[in-house]
């Protein structure tokens, strides 16, 4: 036939097979090195001295405690964080105001500003030498260096993550659907649930877990509040950190590893959902 | 039902969209919104279906004044102009929406809402596609199913804003024929918004060109081709 087939023939975007392997070496390389080794190396760790020794620094009435502060810390403030995000992208989105690109400046503030002043800030407003401060510990419902003060110092860092997933979302789906649903005879509180939010879902499920993986990891802006009062304020990461630097290091990494493995059990659960509602997120994408 | 615009104006910040304006349109009519992008018919279109209020004047049905009603209180069957299906339900689900919207009281049981909604599938001529997500539509089967789920409000008025626009010709040809034979069947209000002259004359009972917020001229298809009222209409309509 033609000899036009003979003709090495590579499509225009096509990178050569020494590039291909370059940048394919490059990515493993450093997956390996920056991810995967660092996180093989902390179960390494914890299991140094076999599994009785971590599960018995585990046990450690402390550790328990700091395993159950950080869940409830997580509880708490990743739903609130959700509905404040879920509030602040619709009133940005779905209105039209003065001001509204200030507003979007001001929710990504917690991510410019570091966690420690952050900390800062809220034992200036909170402490017991603020009026405000003085007058709930006088009252008997003290914010620093205890669970409130812990969790507004998490909420305040974790704010942007579901509002920044869902502005983008929000702003590319317009009103159209909603105004639809309002002609159709809908009230306002059945067009968000029916048809504002299934549309929103996925964004608003990465944005949550993206705040859950932080509102358990955090470390500068608790570490401030929190007073780092062993078996009382001191979350999961302090914990961790005080562990380490006593040089108790199986109980350290067996903390580490147990932290590791929530953030994986996120991460599971995401894939888990998208596997399971494949075709609704195909169906999802505009049509 | 009887529609009567008042003169309706309406300022968006220092834009203009609509300098007082004023139409009737009588029941049962075919009515086109005809002009250029940017002359306010989409605006007017919005301002009759409650989704947005005029800065001044007043909107009456059947010489009531509806200016006040709110959008779930007009019953105006609207049709977007990207249609607005609601991308995470089925066609079906998305025809019944307004009807399973309706507060348990005068909601319609399951029975009778899949009785209508087969009805309606049945009168766009797509029985079969209820199980389908908007996804995996055509541009005309997804126009067709946004004017059912209008529909299925039972509206006292139909409302269409360039319910052609994102079509090729033939499908447009086609479906012009569909709007007319839906319209003559229900005897229902229509307005549509369109910037296709064409499609205006042929289709409508009644044309109001419009230009930069105003209405230029208001008549019968024929009328305003033999007279046209203003130089505006004359070079918009021969374009
Ligand atoms: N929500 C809005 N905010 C500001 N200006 C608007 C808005 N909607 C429409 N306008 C302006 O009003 C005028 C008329 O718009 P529109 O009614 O959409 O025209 P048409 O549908 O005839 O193309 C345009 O100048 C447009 O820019
Ligand atoms: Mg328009």
């Amino acid at each position: 036939m033609s000899d036009a087939r003979l003709i090495p023939f590579r499509p225009a975007t096509e990178e050569t097979p020494t590039t291909r392997l370059v940048l394919i070496g490059l990515a493993i390389g450093g997956l390996g090195l920056l991810v995967f080794g660092p996180l093989l190396i902390v179960f390494a760790e914890a299991l140094a001295q076999g599994w009785g020794a971590a599960i018995a620094a585990l046990s450690n009435p402390d550790a328990a405690s700091a395993m159950r502060l950080t869940l409830i810390i997580a509880a708490i403030a990743v739903p609130l964080n959700a509905a404040f995000g879920i509030a602040a992208a619709w009133f940005i989105t779905k209105f039209d105001f003065r001001g509204k690109a200030f507003l979007i400046t001001l929710i990504d503030l917690p991510f410019s500003v570091s966690p420690v002043v952050a900390g800062l800030c809220i034992i200036l407003m909170f402490g017991s030498n603020s009026l405000l401060g003085g007058w709930l510990v006088a009252s008997g419902y003290p914010i620093v260096f205890a669970l409130p003060g812990i969790i507004l110092a998490t909420m305040f860092v974790t704010f942007p993550f579901v509002a920044r997933e869902l502005i983008p979302v929000m702003i590319e789906q317009g009103r159209a659907e909603e105004e639809a649903a309002l002609t159709l005879g809908a009230s306002g509180w059945r067009v968000f649930a029916t048809v504002t939010l299934p549309n929103i879902r996925w964004a608003l499920l990465y944005g949550v877990l993206l705040s859950n993986a932080r509102a358990m990891g955090e470390f500068g802006a608790v570490a401030v509040v929190s007073g780092k009062i062993r078996g009382q304020t001191a979350t999961m990461p302090i914990t961790i950190e005080m562990l380490y630097n006593e040089y108790l290091s199986v109980a350290a990494f067996s903390l580490a590893a147990v932290l590791t493995l929530l953030a994986l059990l996120t991460l599971l659960l995401k894939t888990a959902l998208e596997l399971r509602h494949a075709d609704q997120l195909a169906a999802a994408r505009r049509p | 039902m009887h529609i009567e615009i008042d003169e309706i104006s309406k300022q968006f910040g220092i834009t203009a969209a609509l300098h007082p304006v004023s139409l009737a349109i009588p029941s049962a009519a075919l009515v086109a919104l005809l002009g250029p992008s940017g002359s306010g018919k989409t605006t007017l279109l919005r301002i009759l279906g409650g989704l947005e209020f005029p800065t001044s004047g007043r909107v009456l049905f059947d010489g009531q004044d509806a200016t006040a009603l709110t959008v779930q209180e007009r019953r105006a069957g609207f049709v977007f102009q990207s249609y607005a299906l609601f991308r995470h339900m089925t066609v079906f689900d998305n025809i019944a929406y307004g009807l399973t919207a309706r507060p348990r009281a005068n909601r319609p049981p399951r029975a009778e809402i899949a009785r209508r909604v087969t009805k309606l599938l049945d009168l766009i001529q797509l029985p079969a596609v209820g199980t389908r997500f908007p996804s995996q539509l055509s541009g005309g089967q997804r126009q067709r199913v946004a004017l059912a789920r209008a529909l299925a409000i039972e509206p006292r008025m139909l409302l269409l804003d360039e319910p052609f626009g994102a079509l090729d010709a033939k499908v447009r040809k086609e479906l012009r024929q569909g709007l007319r034979d839906i319209h003559d069947e229900t005897g229902l209000t229509t307005i549509f918004v369109t910037h296709d002259q064409d499609e205006a004359m042929e289709l409508a009972d009644l044309v109001v060109v419009m230009s930069m917020g105003r209405i230029e001229q208001i008549g019968k298809p024929a009328d305003i081709r033999a007279r046209p009222a203003s130089a505006f209409v004359r070079d918009f309509i021969s374009a």
